[in-house]
């Protein structure tokens, strides 16, 4: 009863709340909670692959560039709408882990982690040398390309406001409606029949085996998917941050550091896990904001902690304690008798 | 006679990529753990190095060896009272912590020196050249060398002619065997951390003596590493320094061809012989 209903209804108010921000709030709370929701389209995104893929992938950040880059070229290069170099962005990024793919495949686990972090160096170094987009040094928008996109006349329109403010509201909405995409996405991969594959190559990968499952195609797929999810959130992050560099777009702290800990903060191979961890890293950010370094620190020291004693992170903990799991990605056994 | 020069240097940048591969190679190959902060460790002995030397107005080269036990320490430290509680079949605990000890040291580091960039006074050694045949080479990018080969000679001798390598072979190969022979897994792992470090003290001598250092140097120089340790091949210590020479030689390569393409040549170097090679030149063991 309770999770037919009520927990549905919860999360509807939530994205409700969320959506009506850019009315209600600040213009600086919405630029803010831009960031969240668009580490949290990260950290979905990991979670699925190294949570439930077990693709312990160091070098995501890649994507994030690529899609961003690829973005980029679109406006600047071939006049393109934001919003349509923002797909391509996806599309790319996805099409280019085809063969990051077919080199990292052959490694395995912490191979395989170090192996993604090279190539993300390879992607930022190359880019670096597309004298086109400013090369080492980067480049911005054109003077009002993110302003004339689609749709922000009419978010203007319905807002008011500074046409910078549409932008904002514009890619915040975007990147709240990728989260809910995301999370329904997620939850419906998961328990899907290729989603339990997954699981149980996770959890065991010769009884998985022994059952028909292929481990490397699912992997592959996950690995494709999460690598266009990306791609899609770092085209969305840059058309908001409005100029690129190298540097910036393939951070490994700002797009694959931050997020990781926001996992396994959370909780890792859980759902509700990234959820969470951002929650908590916000609530870190705003506490301890003049204070740079020791933020860090601090989630340096809790990620380690979690990995020491609460390897299931907070969510995790808590189902553990409760025994109670409002999300469950495992379908109830059969009724006794039902089945004839 | 240029590109035997390019060589030649390719050649002594990829002994110092070893130094900083040696420490790794040896904890890989042991216990199967990636250590994503050996990077910021190697930083961190450079600072050590630096306030020794200040601080009892000692040569660096006197102050490493002052560092070398007080790292081997801290080795020891590291892996009894972390590592060794997340070591396991599942390698993302392991991972994840040392991936959060490397920001928590690197920050730190940020904190008690600031970005400045340092280096470590090594005098007037660090201007001299060898003439060598045709070419010539600077005398500390050859001590470098010479120590590269030292301690990867040295690892290898404590690897396969002493008791306690016997001891690290037994564990890396089977545990549980080992255990059964009287071996505690535990300690022979403090112990190789230990090791590890103290030649992570011995990279961030030369480290510190080549080039300027700040706090956030770690990373780029554990990621060479990490490329020299997996062309070398799971376990095979000359194996590493092969691979640090891989790396070195290709980004010399690469920089003479444009000074822009020098570190990216070195990864793409790394990409290409793992998709001959997936497992490495020279592996050793199994995975």
């Amino acid at each position: 009863m309770m999770r037919k209903i009520l927990l549905p209804l919860i999360l509807l108010i939530a994205v409700a709340l969320l959506a009506a921000l850019p009315v209600i709030g600040s213009r600086a709370l919405v630029q803010d909670l831009f960031m969240v929701l668009c580490l949290l389209v990260l950290a979905l995104n990991w979670n699925l692959l190294a949570g439930f893929a077990g693709l312990v992938s160091v070098g995501q950040q890649a994507f994030v560039g690529i899609g961003a880059y690829a973005m980029f070229a679109c406006v600047i290069l071939w006049g393109m709408d934001p919003l349509t170099g923002l797909l391509v962005g996806g599309l790319v990024a996805m099409a280019l882990s085809v063969p990051v793919a077919f080199f990292a495949f052959r490694l395995h686990g912490a191979y395989f982690a170090i192996g993604t972090w090279a190539v993300a160096e390879i992607a930022r170094l190359s880019l670096g040398q597309w004298k086109a987009l400013g090369g080492g040094t980067g480049t911005s928008l054109p003077k009002g390309a993110a302003q004339e996109m689609w749709g922000a006349e009419t978010v203007r329109a319905l807002i008011g406001g500074s046409k910078a403010a549409a932008v904002d509201a514009l890619t915040y909405w975007l990147a709240l409606a990728l989260v809910v995409v995301m999370l329904i996405a997620s939850f419906a991969f998961l328990r899907s029949r290729m989603g339990l594959g997954l699981q149980a190559v996770r959890d065991n990968p010769v009884a998985a085996r022994s059952v028909g499952v292929d481990p490397t195609r699912l992997k592959a797929l996950v690995f494709l998917l999460t690598a266009f999810g990306t791609g899609i959130c770092g085209g969305l992050l840059f058309i908001q941050i409005g100029r690129i560099s190298p540097d910036a777009a393939f951070s490994l702290l700002d797009w694959t550091a931050f997020v990781i800990f926001i996992v396994v903060i959370g909780g890792i191979g859980t759902l509700p896990g990234p959820v969470i961890g951002v929650l908590v890293f916000y609530a870190l950010e705003r506490l301890l904001a003049d204070y740079g370094t020791v933020y860090l620190i601090v989630l340096g020291l809790i990620g380690i902690a979690i990995m020491l004693f609460a390897r299931r992170g907070l969510w995790g903990s808590f189902i553990q304690q409760t025994g109670f799991d409002p999300l469950p990605l495992s379908h109830a056994a059969p009724r006794a008798g039902s089945a004839n | 006679m240029i590109w035997l020069d390019t060589l030649l240097q390719g050649l002594m940048l990829g002994g110092l990529y070893a130094l900083f591969a040696a420490g790794l190679s040896l904890v890989f190959g042991i216990m199967r753990l990636v250590n994503l902060a050996h990077g910021d460790l190697i930083v961190l002995g450079a600072y050590l190095i630096l306030g020794l030397g200040s601080a009892l107005g000692l040569h660096p080269f006197l102050a490493a060896v002052l560092a070398l036990p007080l790292m081997f320490g801290l080795g020891w430290l590291l892996q009894t009272a972390l590592l060794n509680r997340v070591l396991g079949e599942d390698i993302l605990p392991p991972l994840l912590v040392t991936f959060g000890l490397s920001v928590v040291i690197q920050n730190a580091l940020l904190m008690g020196f600031s970005a400045d960039s340092r280096k470590l006074p090594v005098g007037p050694i660090e201007a001299q050249a060898l003439p060598l045949g045709p070419v010539t080479v600077g005398v500390m990018p050859l001590i470098t060398f010479a120590s590269a080969i030292l301690v990867i000679w040295g690892l290898n001798q404590l690897f396969y002619r002493t008791a306690l390598g016997r001891a690290f072979r037994a564990t890396s190969d089977d545990p549980v065997t080992a255990q059964l022979m009287g071996i505690r897994p535990r300690s022979i792992f403090a112990i190789a951390t230990g090791i590890a470090l103290v030649v992570a003290a011995i990279a961030a001598l030369y480290l510190g003596a080549r080039a300027n250092f700040d706090p956030a140097t770690g990373p780029a120089r554990l990621l060479y590493a990490f490329e020299a340790v997996i062309i070398g091949g799971l376990g095979s210590l000359w194996g590493t320094l092969a691979g640090g020479l891989v790396i070195g030689v290709a980004q010399a390569l690469g920089a003479a061809l444009n000074p822009e393409w020098q570190i990216l040549a070195g990864h793409l170097a790394f990409v290409a012989v793992l998709l001959l090679r997936p497992r490495g030149l020279f592996p050793r063991a199994h995975d």
